[in-house]
């Protein structure tokens, strides 16, 4: 357990109740939408707030207490800023690295990023991309244990998200814990070994993207109506389709079906709509994702 | 396992280096910035040199010559530029962009950089004087050497560094970055202007026994009285111990980092 992250924070509005647990050497992914509570989180993590109730431990240390010894082993890539409006990157980087006692070399990470290109230029008139990968580097100089990194590709364009993916994996081959808050959905189940999903301050679900996802076997059918649901629809539908599946009311007018999308499930829903007399507008399928996942436990859309 | 590129090999730098190299990072910044600059060197240059052209003309009663009694005077309003605005702005916008935040997850602790704040300070006003000085001494100065008038004029600037810095920070610490800008700069100006830095207290009258008790005041007071009479102006040194005191004590009550 002392290789471990073990967290219990409660307050009332942020975070409530929240226990989790990070392996090392994994990459957990703290997912959930704007507002759910995982930069508060992460914050508490990295020492910058005081828990009001509960207890968190950081690679066995009080984040708090400890702060002195915990702070060399971390690493911290903020949501946003962090630098000097008119610094250079290379410059921000070199702070940075100097503060540590055996840094990456600086121009494996100005090569890896790409952040050569941000040349002279200052701080403020970087893009936002190159703003998250100097961040990223920021984190990663000093050769942590463990990197928190906070939505660390919100922002960037698809070829910078891969690269900062490939080097976020390439930190755990090589040993390094990650903890990531994302509200991407693929972000999460492409990297993660660990899926924590977080809702209004309260875990909802943990586990692998592929167990969160019950291996991708099982599918979804989303069924959009024309007409509002009569009363009572989800539970005679549920009823009609057997224990194999279950429905999800998403809205007066579409509703989610779980289970095998093969010919006989489909067969159901459509008599089942001709049964009530409803008027389906669409009907489509689709492979059970995180945001399906999301949406079953908390009948929000993630990304909303 | 074999050790790759990312294997961690976690540890803090020696406190030194880490504070040594926050504050070279701080003044090159400083002096790359130009409105820091011109704070911190085009205008004392300006004010020396119009003052002294001024004096002239307007037959400005002195009890030394004008030179020798703006030199001093110019030094402390270097010191109050670069320990207050300039110290103050720069933390008003580290708090806005999260540097100070960020510096908070790394291992340089608030005390490493707090040193490495006042030692970019001192770094950019060794660099005030030298420029400073020199103006001075191509306009005629002739300041007093004595070992006590120098070590007095290096202990007020001290003491005067401490008291602006801490009431800087303060500034920075209870308002926004654009508010910081504006009042930083506001109080410079008043203070540049009314509160007997450049010209000697008496030069105001009835309010100069006020000015004295200012900071800016009793930091120009001090300066003078070393680099004009080779005096140790206790009082002078004193009354910015005091400010440095509260300064300090209101920053430590209010100052966030984020």
């Amino acid at each position: 357990m002392v290789d471990s992250l073990e967290m219990r924070y409660g307050s009332k509005t942020a975070v409530d109740g929240l226990s989790l647990t990070v392996a090392r050497g994994s990459v957990t992914a703290v997912l959930g939408p704007n507002g759910a509570g995982k930069t508060t989180t992460l914050e508490t993590c990295e020492g910058y707030r005081r828990p009001q109730r509960g207890t968190v431990r950081v690679l066995g240390l009080d984040p708090q207490a400890d702060r002195r010894a915990l702070l060399p082993r971390i690493g911290v890539m903020l949501q946003e800023g962090g630098a000097w409006s008119g610094v250079r990157a290379e410059e921000m980087l070199r702070h940075a690295a100097s503060l540590h006692a055996a840094p990456l070399p600086r121009a494996l990470l100005v090569e890896r990023l790409g952040l050569a290109a941000c040349g002279r230029t200052p701080y403020r008139r970087l893009s936002g991309g190159q703003k998250q990968r100097l961040a990223l580097a920021m984190a990663i100089v000093g050769r942590p244990e463990l990197v928190f990194v906070d939505e660390p590709t919100a922002g960037m364009d698809p070829q910078a998200r891969r690269d900062t993916w490939d080097l976020l994996r390439e930190l755990r081959a090589d040993g390094v814990t990650v903890v990531l808050t994302t509200h991407y959905m693929d972000e999460a189940e492409s990297l993660a070994d660990t899926v924590h999903i977080i809702d209004r301050g309260q875990l909802i679900a943990s586990g692998s993207p592929v167990e969160l996802t019950r291996g991708g076997r099982v599918s979804t059918i989303r069924l959009v109506v024309t007409r509002p649901f009569p009363p009572g629809a989800p539970e005679s539908l549920t009823e009609a389709l057997g224990p194999a599946t279950s429905v999800t009311v998403l809205d007066p007018l579409s509703l989610l079906v779980t289970g095998p999308a093969d010919g006989s499930t489909l067969a159901r829903v459509s008599r089942w709509c001709e049964e009530h007399d409803v008027l389906p507008e669409s009907l489509s399928l689709g492979t059970r994702s995180l945001e399906d996942v999301f949406l079953e436990l908390t009948g929000r859309e993630l990304s909303a | 396992m074999s050790a790759g590129t990312f294997t961690p090999a976690p540890g803090a730098a020696p406190l030194g280096r880490q504070v040594l190299s926050h504050a070279r990072m701080e003044a090159r910044l400083m002096l790359r910035n130009g409105e820091q600059l011109l704070l911190a060197v085009v205008i004392p240059v300006i004010v020396l040199v119009g003052a002294v052209a001024g004096s002239e003309r307007v037959g400005l009663e002195l009890d030394a010559p004008a030179i020798d009694t703006f030199a001093p005077g110019v030094l402390a309003l270097a010191v109050m530029s670069t320990a207050f605005t300039s110290l103050a702005i720069a933390t008003g916008f580290e708090r806005r962009y999260g540097v100070i935040k960020w510096l908070g997850s790394s291992p340089l602790p608030r005390g490493g950089l707090l040193a490495g704040k006042v030692l970019a300070l001192l770094l950019v006003e060794a660099l005030q004087v030298v420029v400073l000085g020199a103006v001075a001494l191509a306009l005629g100065w002739q300041p007093e050497t004595t070992a006590v008038g120098l070590l007095s004029a290096l202990g007020v600037a001290a003491v005067g560094t401490a008291a602006f810095a801490a009431l800087g920070l303060f500034v920075a610490g209870v308002l926004r970055a654009e508010a910081t800008l504006a009042a930083a700069n506001l109080v410079y100006l008043l203070l540049m202007a009314g509160g007997a830095v450049v010209l000697p207290a008496n030069a105001y009258g009835g309010f100069g026994d006020v000015a004295t008790w200012l900071p800016s005041g009793a930091l120009g007071e001090g300066m003078r009285a070393a680099l004009l009479d080779g005096a140790a102006d206790v009082t002078s040194m004193l009354t910015l111990l005091g400010w440095a005191a509260l300064g300090t004590v209101l920053t430590a009550r209010t100052f966030t980092w984020e």
